[in-house]
């Protein structure tokens, strides 16, 4: 291995990810972000400023949210990680993901995991969270196409356990 | 049972539909008064399953067997020659498995000015050097530091007024303009400045904005024998199909391009780019496929932007507010080449949006040692939307007319360039009518002042050089066994909802429900040629089509049902995959009944799309109105709500349109008051190419958001009535904003983006004018 390479041999790392004890052999510089995406086999966590600006790769650590790609994978070990992945159970989604469906608070759909984890992570914490703490919560989220609007709009009605405003099927 | 399929001729295949039997639902139905079961319903999109559990995959989360990771070396410099780069010591470092760059010699010419894929004339920060494939994406980035490359700076100028200056460093030869100034002129423009009772003149600087689609340029590459397989993140397969066998050489039947989600595109991916060759190239040197997906300051630099402009503006009016003469003349900051893909055209709004027999304009495009800019969301009339409608705004202050009703007393119902009416002569009109009835624009309070916060107004109208669809596109329906239908297409669907949309035009025109459809896109293997998703275009260039493929299978069905039930087929329909009588009858048949009768036949259709009509130009409009308040103490603005009433002929998914309505008037709000890509012109530097400073709207920045429904189908422009929508909403953000700023406080801002500090800098200025 040449000098200027600070890889110094990889180093076995166990983790819980989305309920699943997962060994992973990593190198100590490899972000959280690329664990998943690269070694454990989960894109759903998205790469898009790798320097905490977007949120595209929220991920939850040990039950919070945190951007995955300024976190290091070998700073995991024995902790619980939970992905978009981990949220719905088989084809049932979380009714976040629902929402999110029925208020089409996507377009391109990039954003959109960790526009959901971080909104996931708000309701575990408080069930009825008010608009404020609502917007708080994704206001490290990026979407660059801009459906903030219906994001706002789906949280609310996971909060208000309304029906959706249109149906799927209609 | 057998029956004979029918053929469809292929002479025959160029319009809408061509019936055999006379049916009563034929195209004029979609025209007046036809109840949709499908078409304009708020229908989720067909994806969202996928795209909310994160299983829906984008180009970046391909994921082949034995696949490496790529990286691109970018010149630190603004200019400069190339004298020599060494890779050995790359190439030698392990988990290195190929290095490209000038050494390799490819005979590969780049953008309209034919540079060669790697120059050793380096004109921007972030132009090309070299490109890694590695076993991950730290080694990768290792090798680019192991690089050894010899410089030779050149002088530079990264400012587009400079580059104009006698004495300015040579770009590429000549003077720095990309091109001759394109001039237009009809009536007589000084005459018409001439008898004007009054004239507004402003010189107005729009910004460079970076798209900043979340997903980055880039592509997976993979060499399967001697095909070539793209995984693409981009606008158009067929465009980047295309254009990879032209730069590789291959014919078109040994490369695919595949693209079944994006993460965001807004323009900038309507073109290919050098990463997604690099990986190619370097695939076929590993031997391995290559995913090459560029990192955030790679994107910002070197995958285009909005050309910022500089407008002079001059309105000719009399006293009754009727325009006079029009004049603009424009500077366009190219940066250091010229890319394909849509032109930015500033001067059509100025030629279009109102009735003036005097009209002069005049653009040219300057090179700069800045990144390349390329076509974002509306190239041009963005620009050019917050220049005249400031102006305009302006003119109605001084004339003390309403804002609204000076544009009413310019209207045109007329292609005045063309001399021929637009499709949809009453389409402005009738946004102007929705606006009003939805923002209460007439109704609106006096600009308010409370402590240090003043509230206030603005209004922008706006129509859109394209959005009338661009043929060819060709689709193929093929109706299962079990009566459920596969159509498929070339187009792509760059997150606007297109897989949806053309599943309900396929399922209104056949006569079936939605959950019988299945649309596909995305992979230029399966699929006819398409256009670009640009310009609005890909709603009406292939919903025309598919309607065309789904009414001639629809056809299809109910001739060989009118057979098993030995009835004449112009007495039947299909409803909800239902045999019915046209008089809605129950016929205990069902689609499904007749493809089991057929089976193991099935029937299949084509469609495609005729060209558009020469007698009327067909176009999108949209007017847009602002509430804003701003804090005289700490220069914050605040937008409180917008309304937007785009004409895009009949929506035909109101739930997607909406999403389209607030996201673009999202963009527009960053665009008018955060959105800056900050070059230190002294040193040549970009100084924002990340998105920490380079400031996109958050969830807090954005007020309520409303789309005013005008829904007016545009019966002239196709066989669906839709134009385009995806552009339109943000056209008019940026300057019915700044309006709103004005009749707040006073203040013409003629520079975007407006922050705090310009709030602030003005705020005073006006004070010391007051004193």
């Amino acid at each position: 291995m040449s000098d200027n390479s600070p890889t110094s041999g990889k180093q076995l790392v166990t983790m819980t990810v989305n309920g699943e004890q997962t060994e992973v052999a990593i190198e100590p510089r490899r972000v959280l972000l690329d664990v998943l995406r690269h070694d454990v086999g989960l894109t759903g966590s998205k790469k898009v400023c790798e320097m905490g600006d977007c949120g595209a790769c929220t991920v939850h650590l040990d039950g919070a949210p945190v951007y995955s790609c300024l976190v290091l994978g070998i700073e995991c070990a024995g902790k619980k990680v939970d992905t978009i992945e981990g949220l719905a159970k088989g084809n049932q989604l979380d009714p976040i993901q629902q929402a999110f469906i029925d208020h089409d608070a996507f377009q391109c759909g990039f954003c959109t995991s960790g526009q959901i984890m971080s909104l996931k992570a708000l309701f575990e914490d408080s069930p009825k969270p008010s608009d404020e703490q609502i917007v708080t919560a994704v206001s490290g989220n990026l979407c660059r196409c801009g459906a903030y609007q219906n994001i706002v709009k789906a949280a609310q009605a996971v909060r208000d356990e309304a029906k959706p405003e249109t149906r799927n099927d209609d | 049972m057998t029956i004979k399929t029918p053929e469809i001729e292929s002479s025959k295949n160029d319009g809408d539909i061509e019936l055999s039997l006379p049916l009563q639902q034929d195209l004029t139905d979609w025209q007046t008064g036809h109840e949709f079961t499908v078409v304009g319903k708020p229908h989720s999109r067909l994806e969202g399953a996928e795209k909310v559990t994160g299983r829906a995959q984008y180009s970046a989360d391909v994921r082949l067997s034995g696949q490496l990771y790529g990286a691109v070396l970018r010149c630190p410099h603004p200019h400069a020659k190339l004298i020599s780069i060494d890779t050995s010591e790359a190439e030698a470092l392990p988990g290195v498995h190929a290095v490209i760059s000038q050494n390799d010699q490819f005979d590969i010419d780049w953008y309209s000015e034919e540079a060669p894929l790697f120059s050793d004339q380096l004109r921007f920060v972030g132009d090309e050097v070299a490109a890694v494939a590695a076993v991950s994406t730290e080694v990768a980035a290792d090798a680019l530091r192991l690089i050894k490359v010899n410089y030779e700076p050149l002088p530079f100028v990264t400012d587009m007024d400079q580059a104009l200056a006698d004495d300015a460093p040579a770009i590429h030869d000549g003077d720095n303009r990309v091109e001759e100034d394109s001039e237009y002129e009809r009536g007589d423009c000084a005459a018409g400045l001439q008898q004007a009772d009054i004239t507004v003149e402003n010189e107005y600087r729009t910004q460079t904005a970076l798209h900043t689609a979340l997903e980055a340029h880039g592509a997976t590459a993979h060499w399967s024998g001697d095909e070539l397989i793209v995984y693409e993140s981009t606008q158009g397969v067929h465009a980047i199909h295309g254009l990879l066998c032209e730069k590789l050489g291959l014919p078109m039947n040994k490369v695919r391009v595949i693209e079944q989600h994006m993460g965001g595109g807004f323009g900038a991916k309507q073109t290919l780019w050098k990463p997604t060759l690099f990986a190619a190239l370097l695939s076929r040197k590993a031997g391995r496929p290559v995913q090459l997906l560029l990192d955030r300051e790679g994107e910002n630099l070197a995958t285009g932007n909005r050309n910022s402009t500089l407008q002079q503006v001059k309105l000719g009016a009399s006293n009754d507010g009727k325009l006079t003469a029009i004049k603009m003349t424009c500077r366009i900051n190219a940066g250091a080449y010229a890319t394909a893909g849509e032109a930015s055209n500033v001067a059509g709004i100025f030629q279009h949006l109102y009735h003036c027999e005097n009209v002069k304009t005049s653009q040219v495009r300057v090179y700069t040692n800045t990144g390349p800019a390329v076509a974002f969301r509306a190239p041009g009339y963005v620009e050019a939307c917050f220049a005249l409608e400031s102006a305009m705004d302006e003119l109605a202050h001084k004339l003390e007319i309403d804002p609204l009703e000076l544009r009413r007393i310019n209207y045109t119902g007329r292609d005045q360039t063309g001399d021929k009416p637009w499709s949809s002569p009453d389409g402005l009109k009738t946004c102007y009518e929705r606006l009003d009835e939805e923002f209460g624009w007439s109704q609106r309070k006096a600009p308010s002042s409370e402590g240090s916060i003043r509230r206030g107004y603005g209004l922008a109208a706006h129509e859109w050089m394209a959005g009338m669809g661009n043929p060819p596109a060709a689709v193929f329906i093929k109706l299962n066994t079990d009566g459920s239908a596969d159509v498929v297409t070339g187009t792509q669907d760059i997150g606007t909802g297109t897989r949806t949309v053309l599943a309900q035009v396929a399922a209104e025109a056949i006569g079936l429900p939605m959950e019988s459809v299945r649309l596909l896109l995305g992979d230029t293997a399966i699929g006819g040629v398409a256009p670009v998703s640009q310009g609005s275009f890909t709603v009406p260039t292939l919903a025309p089509a598919v309607r065309g493929a789904g009414e001639n299978l629809r056809r299809q069905i109910l001739e060989a049902a009118a057979l098993l039930l030995e009835t004449d087929a112009t007495t039947l329909e299909i409803k909800d995959g239902e045999i019915v009588s046209t008089e809605g009858k129950h016929k205990s048949l069902t689609v499904a009944d007749v493809c089991d009768e057929l089976a193991p036949q099935s029937l299949q259709a084509h469609g495609s799309r005729r060209a558009n009509p020469t007698d009327t130009t067909i176009r999108p409009f949209g007017a847009l109105a602002a509430e804003v308040a701003v804090d005289t103490q700490t220069g914050e603005i605040t937008v409180i709500r917008i309304v937007n009433a785009p004409d895009c002929g009949r929506i035909l998914n109101s739930k997607t349109a909406n999403s389209q309505v607030i996201g673009g008037v999202t963009q527009g709000i960053g665009f008018a008051l955060t959105e800056e890509r900050m070059v230190d012109h002294n040193i040549g530097l970009v100084l924002n190419a990340d998105l920490e400073e380079y400031k996109i709207p958050t969830v807090a920045d954005i007020p309520t958001i409303t789309h005013a429904e005008v829904n007016l189908p545009d019966l002239n422009a196709n066989n669906t009535g839709a134009k385009g929508l995806g552009e339109l909403p943000l056209i008019p953000a940026a300057p019915a904003i700044l309006n709103a700023i004005f009749d707040a406080t006073g203040l013409r801002f003629t520079q975007l983006p407006i922050n705090r500090a310009r709030v602030l800098a003005a705020l005073q200025a006006q004070q010391e004018t007051a004193e």
